[in-house]
């Protein structure tokens, strides 16, 4: 047997940053490639968009900084960012919101803090919020999963529509949302939402259009297979190891019991923990978004508060907030007490005592 | 007349009122929506800060320095309550868009901070040159963040000229592109933290290339001087 002997550091580096956030845009395709057979071509437009301004603003904005900008941009993250803030906008949003959304998302939350590595807030969900407060009403345009609509958008007019604002009928996005039978499609958590604001039940709200063809009553059809999707997408990070466990465990089982609690004390008015998870965007943003290992708490009791925070935070926020959806706002919102929570959860140092109290007063 | 070029400088740059000192903050950030808001607010101040300034001055050998500070703050709730009055007969309209600012004017810790580090321990000339020239600072940045959050905004500029200027502005607002959905993170309040952040950011940037700029000229004096003795 041979002895080797070599300098420190011994542990050999596994992956590079290029490699992680390569991993991840894979285990984000199926569900890409998901999104676009449910909801038609829009995402297309979306990412290509996203990718290209945050590519550009990336690049443009280190040159100012005079940084190496290849070595920067081949790191993938910029593409990672643009990917993630895509797949959560409408995928007929007009162009130049999505540029809005990326270049703040690049410039403004992960530039200007110092870069990679050094950006406070999670740069993609600065981006969707950046949006969402700025153009609530477009940002809540979804059109119904192609299956439903009457007349689904060809590649041609989803480009028009992107672009000009009109299809080559003429129309716009809210006629086209409301031709399948004259009734407007939501979201299902616009759905349940505005009909528990219409003084219906819960379950009486799952009664609408939305709601049928999906694996379960509370499963909004197209969005929960696309849960799924990005489910299947995180199982397979925590497989290769790219993510750790901790956040999207914690995060899941805190939506399930906070949504839980609530749909006990009530069952005609808080929606059933199912439907919770698979609406939305919580699972995308347990694996996806909520294991930014930057903007993310970095130890692993750390890990779990955080986690479990945001899923608590989601499930107030749509409980009693505003806004249909919080992911974004939850992230941001722990984003924030990241640094608080490492504080307090540092690891004890090997070989130095248990009895912190003591060793603190010193 | 160097002075006065000094007092010029510090207010209107080097300790700006909002870019440096950050007071006055609370009406920097809540009116700055329009430019037409920020001129009428900043008007507002510097009268208020040129009035108060020079009542500070002449009273200065007059108030003890125990008691001083109710006096000031007095004295500047007078010049408040004076600019309400008058703005309420004269631009009622830019009255009830600013509201609640203008009593808070009184608040403005930029005027206070003035009585006290400056009129209080200067003549009556250079107080008034003081306050004139703080309150243009002020102005300036509340005008340069309100056109930037029009603009972004609504896509107007201007707009709402002739509450402050009578019926000769009914022309003034330029409509510089229609938009059918506001960018409403610029209008709403966390737009004006992002603008400020941005304008102090600007403003270290200059600062900081002038730094470098004088730090080379100096770096070339220095290297001759090595040069002649050696």
């Amino acid at each position: 047997m041979k002895l080797y002997l070599s300098s420190s550091p011994h542990q050999r580096v596994k992956r590079d940053t290029s490699q992680v956030m390569r991993l991840v845009i894979y285990a984000m395709l199926p569900a890409m490639i998901l999104q676009i057979v449910l909801f038609g071509w829009g995402l297309v437009f979306q990412a290509g968009i996203a990718v290209l301004t945050a590519v550009l603003t990336e690049g443009g904005i280190l040159l100012l900084r005079q940084k190496r900008v290849e070595r920067s941009l081949a790191d993938f993250s910029a593409v990672l960012t643009a990917l993630l803030l895509a797949v959560s906008l409408p995928p007929t949003l007009p162009w130049w919101m999505t540029v809005i959304g990326t270049f703040s998302a690049i410039a403004i939350a992960k530039q200007l803090y110092g870069g990679l590595g050094f950006n406070m807030f999670n740069p993609a969900m600065i981006g969707y919020v950046v949006l969402l407060i700025s153009f609530p009403v477009a940002m809540t345009m979804w059109l119904p999963p192609v299956a439903m609509m009457a007349d689904p958008l060809t590649f041609s007019d989803t480009a028009r529509l992107i672009f000009t604002g009109y299809t080559s009928a003429g129309f716009d996005i809210t006629q086209i949302r409301s031709v399948s039978d004259g009734v407007t499609m939501a979201t299902p958590l616009d759905a349940v939402k505005t009909g528990l604001a219409e003084g219906r039940t819960y379950s009486e709200a799952l009664t609408q259009d939305i709601f049928t063809g999906a694996f379960a009553s509370s499963a909004g059809a197209g969005w929960a297979w696309l849960s799924l999707a990005y489910l299947a997408g995180g199982l397979g990070l925590l497989a290769l190891r790219v993510i750790n466990w901790h956040i999207p465990v914690a995060m899941i089982a805190s939506v399930a019991l906070v949504s839980g609690l609530l749909h006990i004390s009530d069952m005609d008015y808080y929606a059933s923990p199912l439907f919770h998870l698979v609406n939305g965007s919580v699972l995308i943003g347990a694996f996806f978004i909520a294991t930014d290992p930057v903007s993310a708490s970095t130890t692993n009791r750390g890990r779990l508060i955080f986690g479990a925070a945001i899923g608590f935070w989601i499930v107030i926020i749509r409980t009693f907030g505003g806004y249909p959806d919080a992911v974004a706002f939850a992230v941001i919102i722990m984003n924030m007490a990241v640094p608080l929570i490492d504080y307090y959860t540092r690891p004890r140092t090997y070989g130095h005592g248990r009895k912190k109290s003591q060793a603190q007063k010193r | 007349m160097s002075q006065y070029q000094d007092l010029a400088f510090e207010g209107m740059w080097k300790n700006n009122p909002a870019l440096v000192q950050l007071l006055g903050l609370c009406p920097l950030l809540a009116v700055t929506a329009t430019v037409i808001n920020g001129l009428g607010l900043g008007l507002a101040t510097t009268a208020v800060l040129i009035g108060s300034n020079i009542t500070v001055s002449l009273v200065r050998n007059i108030v003890r320095s125990e008691i001083r500070i109710p006096v000031f703050v007095m004295i500047i709730a007078a010049f408040v309550t004076i600019i309400q009055l008058l703005m309420n007969a004269f631009t009622y309209e830019l009255y009830l868009a600013l509201g609640i600012f203008i009593p808070l004017i009184v608040t403005n810790c930029a005027i206070i901070g003035r009585a006290e580090a400056f009129a209080s321990k200067n003549s009556v000339l250079p107080a008034a040159f003081d306050g004139l020239m703080m309150g243009a600072g002020f102005t300036a940045v509340l005008m340069l963040l309100g056109g930037m959050r029009e603009v972004l905004g609504s896509g107007t500029l201007l707009a709402g000229a002739d509450r402050l200027f009578g019926p000769v502005a009914t022309n003034w607002p330029i409509q510089i592109f229609s938009a059918e959905q506001p960018f409403l993170l610029a209008i709403l309040p966390p737009g004006a933290f992002i603008g400020m952040g941005l304008l102090i950011a600007a403003k270290n940037m200059l600062d900081n290339r002038a730094a470098t700029k004088q730090a080379t000229a100096t770096e070339k004096v220095t290297r001759i001087r090595v040069t002649a003795e050696s």
